[in-house]
């Protein structure tokens, strides 16, 4: 019996505010635009399940392959996730290197550094590069008194601000596996590679790349992942020509007021998101497995 | 012992200057005199003084500060029952959509969580509010609670439980005296995490959240989206401030007790 309570509190909760919504966004997305208009309150007539699925059409998925804008946010938003996950890793790679290769009593303070903007306002961080990268800012102010330009850059409001935001603030979920796995790894297999002749950049790509391959993967997947439908970046660095699916997503919701669209929406980029975190779960699992 | 190489240090300073600037200059002009944010002018701190007299912020904080408490006190709850029937519960029927239902919130896009979650609410009818944001805040962080709980599940000890059963505690005292105080730092971390996750998010409190609950991630885009704002730095750096505190208080205490297990350790080798 109380094993029963146990499983269920914690089952009943997830199946009330998680698995449900997904249901319901589900079914607004095959629903019609006129009928989900606020304050429309959609009910749930469980006695006549037929009508129920009469009423359900893929119109609003049609709808997002005819309108240019959508597809080009799916697009834009996959390429922008993919090129900063890949700057994330050239950046965050040496970093993790030489904290990997840092005197051992250096290590706790390096990690603890690493974490400690992880804990910090993720909107703070986001903000704190607004006042940097604009016209006024302290990078053009910067670049100006070296004379290595003579007008300001326009940073701010494009997609290059978009790209420094998400490389800042994922950062660190790259450092951490990447570290982790670079950790555990022998220090006298590269110095038996070494001794057998290898150079040491040869060494460094024969031995610890291949070595730390599981935590750039799990480090790429937790950039990339969150950076695909990311809101707040684009938002608030990017300009009105920064297209990704989350800020589409959200003024479809607010400015727009369409639900079924942005259902589907959502719909869709679920869909696409299912690829990279299966990948990312079998990974881990892999990974998981070769540890036992 | 491998020895840093040029490149390394070059690396390691590049990299934490890139991770600390933005927030140092963030804070040095929280404590500028002008309007104009790039422009210094003096040391004030005339806009912390403004900060603390704008009710709208103090409100906002206060909800904020609210929803977090319970939140994260209720996710920890859920959580951490959630972790032991993952890890404890053996075999029962939908553990597989159990497991998934724990892990995909982690990976689910805010947009995502926030706009179903508000459907569901519209779908009931519940008047959204501090208690609407509550619940979407548990759900998602009771996620990461599990997580971390679990983590600290699987490397323990079961003997310990099941001496305990063995010397008659019932099921329940075996996890009060002996399981909970083995992963109460896990507890805490989860607690501490979620408590964090709540007092940032921004985008799932904002589809759930109505007119009487404006949060303090909500007040700060608003008036971010308008530009940079001294007052906003002020308040900026008071968060900074507490969670830098909150963090190097935690890794201090987490290496006091890492040092007195090694003591122990080593007393008992040598009573042997």
């Amino acid at each position: 019996m109380r094993r029963f309570a146990l499983i269920a509190v914690p089952y009943v909760w997830l199946l009330l505010l998680f698995l449900i919504p997904f249901v319901i966004v589900l079914k607004i997305s095959l629903s019609d635009t006129a009928l989900a208009i606020p304050p429309y309150t959609p009910t749930f007539d469980w006695s006549d399940i037929g009508a129920f699925f009469r009423e359900l059409d893929f119109e609003n998925f049609v709808w997002l392959t005819q309108d240019d804008l959508y597809w080009k946010a799916y697009l834009s938003s996959l390429q922008i996730a993919l090129l900063s996950t890949a700057f994330t890793l050239l950046i965050g790679y040496p970093i993790a290197y030489g904290m990997a290769r840092a005197p051992e009593e250096w290590r706790p303070t390096l990690m603890m550094l690493v974490i400690l903007p992880f804990w910090t306002s993720f909107l703070i961080r986001v903000y704190a590069w607004m006042g940097i990268l604009s016209n006024e800012g302290f990078l053009n102010q910067f670049l100006l008194w070296t004379g290595l330009i003579s007008e300001p850059l326009t940073i701010l409001n494009t997609n290059i601000a978009v790209y420094i935001g998400i490389v800042y603030t994922y950062l660190p979920f790259m450092i951490l596996p990447i570290y982790a796995a670079l950790d555990r790894m022998d220090g006298s297999l590269i110095e038996a590679a070494e001794d057998l002749g290898c150079s040491r950049l040869l060494a460094f790509w024969l031995v610890t790349i291949p070595l730390s391959r599981n935590g750039m993967i799990a480090g790429c997947f937790l950039v990339f992942i969150p950076a695909l439908g990311e809101f707040v970046i684009p938002s608030l660095l990017g300009g009105s020509g920064t297209l990704m699916i989350g800020k589409v997503l959200w003024e479809e919701f607010f400015s727009n007021r369409d639900w079924p669209v942005a259902s589907a929406v959502a719909v869709v980029l679920l869909l696409i998101l299912v690829i990279p975190i299966v990948l990312f779960q079998r990974n881990q699992q892999k990974q998981a497995e070769a540890e036992q | 012992m491998m020895r840093l190489s040029w490149f390394n240090v070059v690396s390691l300073t590049f990299g934490f200057a890139f991770l600390y600037i933005p927030m140092i200059i963030l804070v040095i002009f929280s404590f500028n005199e002008s309007k104009l944010v790039t422009v210094w002018a003096g040391f004030s701190t005339q806009w912390y003084g403004e900060l603390f007299r704008n009710e709208a912020f103090l409100n906002a904080a206060w909800v904020t500060l609210k929803v977090a408490v319970f939140s994260s006190t209720l996710a920890t709850v859920l959580g951490t029952m959630a972790a032991y029937v993952l890890v404890r519960g053996g075999r029962f029927m939908g553990r597989t959509l159990f497991s998934g239902m724990i892990y995909a919130p982690l990976v689910m896009p805010e947009v995502i969580t926030g706009l179903s979650l508000l459907l569901l609410f519209i779908g009931i009818g519940l008047d959204r509010g501090v208690l609407t944001v509550v619940l979407a805040h548990t759900t998602f962080s009771m996620c990461y609670v599990s997580v971390v709980v679990s983590s600290r599940l699987v490397t323990f000890d079961r003997s310990l439980e099941e001496a305990a059963l063995d010397l008659g505690c019932s099921p329940m005292d075996a996890f009060r005296l002996v399981t909970l105080p083995i992963i109460a730092p896990a507890v805490i971390s989860g607690w501490l995490l979620a408590f964090t996750l709540s007092l940032d998010d921004l985008v799932i409190a904002s589809f759930t959240t109505g007119p009487s609950a404006t949060t303090l991630p909500i007040k700060i885009f608003s008036a971010v989206r308008l530009g940079v704002s001294p007052e906003i730095n002020a308040l900026s750096t008071i968060m900074i401030g507490i969670v830098t505190v909150g963090v190097i208080t935690a890794s201090l205490i987490s290496k006091q007790n890492l040092v007195r297990q090694r003591k122990e350790e080593q007393l008992a080798v040598r009573a042997q």
